[in-house]
């Protein structure tokens, strides 16, 4: 239970065909993790962005490891359009289950309670339902007339993300990003990247331990600086957004993202 | 304090400060600088005019968020009842006031895709107030048909407390008539005329005879607009505040 690893052996536990829950770009998404996967390439994997994704999402695409995607979004904020995940609908690359975003996180409600379904309000009417058959719309049992759509539980085999820090024993501060809880609580295990590993156990002061996911629900830990750029992390750092703009050019050719990644892990190391 | 007189993007600031008025809490989502000016600039005048206390959520924001329960306390608020107003767009938005932030062609293989229908089918359901905001008033936005529903305009036998307020572009503002699930034009901003909203709209819609000018943002408005409802913008869009200054002076 939260072993602190090396950022490959942390990455080397995302095998081919496993479902992956992403954190979005405002909870801290994993991209020195996700610069290793680019190398290391695990294929057809179930992606499903807590959530939305950007960068992220997009560099896993153009590397040809997403198998399934399902999001509400994938965007690259003022950058624009996510140039790899566009390209990869027009051409059928991947599976694609469009969703709303409370639906995912009422999912993963439903994974963390260890229920097979959760309700949620909104959806009847919309083509996002008529897309979705694994959603279903039933009969409120204690109210007539009131039909509810029931998205099923989401278990992931994998919840990957970056945080500001862990401690030794495996506990991990994630401030009030709740959702990152939900998706450690339904994944089968958690693998965190973070910024600092420090010495004294972060369920020790009263004030801030509600903020801490404990180490029962985590993995793996690996320590990586600067781990979430180009994406910013709150109270760390802020948005690299003129790297963002650049991959955002580059990535609109399939050869322009090659290039890209290319040097993407050493500009990692270069940066941290 | 520049005395230039209101820019575009200000009328369309003012405006939904306007729209907005009498709501207790406004939510903005992400990506959304003149939406959330606009929750901002209510709040700075309610607060100078001794009026309700205001609450605006940006998200995307630590100074402008309150929220302490992640992704989950946006949806859960709204469908507590304790958000009254939201803002949403799309690729494309149609007369009956269905949204599309998909992409258009055949669902999956969209030949346009945009990036998604986020927190749109689901909000757009719960919200009392809610506000179609998109700048670009053109025929491919503003269509007869969406070619995806992310989230319709109305629903029938449904639990639905939510929808469809009105439609700010930067053309004009539209009323959404409920009974008639249409859009009612109400006034064109400064510059155009009411033909150039028919030509560039891709919708049936009613207007009236004759077409109003949206109201100029009065001084007091355009002091605030200007002075603290900048400051605070430029906290989560220092991009767009550049953008906003450098208009003026132009």
């Amino acid at each position: 239970m939260g072993e602190i690893v090396s950022i490959e052996a942390l990455a080397a536990q995302i095998k081919d065909g496993m479902t992956v829950a992403l954190g979005a770009d405002n909870s801290g998404p994993a991209m020195a993790a996700t610069a290793v996967l680019l190398a290391q390439r695990p294929k057809n994997l179930h992606i499903v962005c807590v959530p939305i994704s950007g960068i992220q999402a997009d560099m896993l695409i153009g590397a040809g490891c997403v198998g399934t995607l399902e999001t509400s979004a994938v965007t690259l904020g003022e950058a624009g359009g996510a140039p790899r995940f566009a390209d990869g609908i027009r051409s059928g690359a991947f599976k694609m289950m469009d969703a709303t975003c409370p639906a995912v996180l009422a999912g993963l409600v439903a994974g963390q309670k260890g229920v097979p379904f959760m309700p949620i309000r909104g959806v009847i009417g919309s083509d996002v339902l008529k897309m979705r058959p694994d959603w279903k719309v039933i009969d409120n049992p204690f109210a007539p007339d009131d039909p509810i759509v029931v998205v099923p539980a989401i278990r992931p085999d994998v919840a990957l993300f970056h945080a500001r820090e862990a401690d030794r024993f495996g506990n991990v501060r994630i401030g009030r990003q709740a959702e990152l809880a939900a998706m450690a609580y339904a994944a089968k295990t958690t693998l965190v990247t973070v910024e600092r590993i420090v010495e004294t156990s972060l369920l020790a002061d009263e004030r801030s331990a509600a903020g801490v996911l404990p180490a029962l629900y985590v993995g793996a830990i690996a320590e990586a600086k600067q781990g979430a750029w180009p994406i910013g992390l709150a109270g760390e750092y802020t948005t690299d957004t003129a790297e963002v703009a650049r991959y955002a050019k580059m990535a609109r050719s399939a050869d322009g993202f090659a290039a890209y990644i290319k040097g993407f892990a050493q500009r990692f190391e270069a940066v941290a | 304090m520049s005395t230039a007189p209101a820019t575009t993007r200000e009328i369309l600031i003012a405006t939904i400060a306007d729209l907005l008025d009498g709501v207790r809490t406004v939510a903005v989502g992400a990506s959304s600088p003149i939406p959330a000016a606009g929750a901002m600039l209510l709040r700075a005048r309610n607060e100078q005019r001794g009026r309700e206390r205001v609450r605006v959520i940006v998200l995307g924001s630590r100074e402008h968020n309150f929220f302490t329960n992640g992704s989950f306390e946006l949806f859960d608020a709204t469908a507590q009842g304790r958000v009254d107003a939201f803002f949403l767009g799309g690729g494309q938005i149609d007369g009956q006031a269905n949204i599309n932030l998909v992409g258009t062609g055949d669902y999956p293989t969209s030949t346009v895709r945009w990036p998604g229908s986020f927190g749109s089918a689901y909000m757009y359901y719960l919200i009392p107030l809610v506000i179609l905001f998109r700048e670009e008033h053109s025929p491919r936005v503003l269509v007869d048909k969406v070619d995806f529903v992310s989230a319709p305009g109305s629903s029938e036998g449904i639990h639905r407390t939510g929808g469809p307020h009105a439609l700010l572009t930067s053309l004009a503002l539209f009323d959404f008539d409920k009974e008639k699930k249409r859009f009612r034009l109400r006034s064109v901003h400064r510059g155009h005329t009411a033909e150039d909203v028919r030509a560039a709209t891709g919708f049936d819609y009613d207007a009236p005879a004759n077409v109003p000018s949206t109201p100029e943002p009065d001084a007091e408005t355009m002091a605030l607009l200007r002075g603290r409802v900048t400051g605070e913008l430029s906290e989560c869009y220092p991009q767009f505040v550049e953008t906003l200054v450098a208009d003026r002076a132009a």
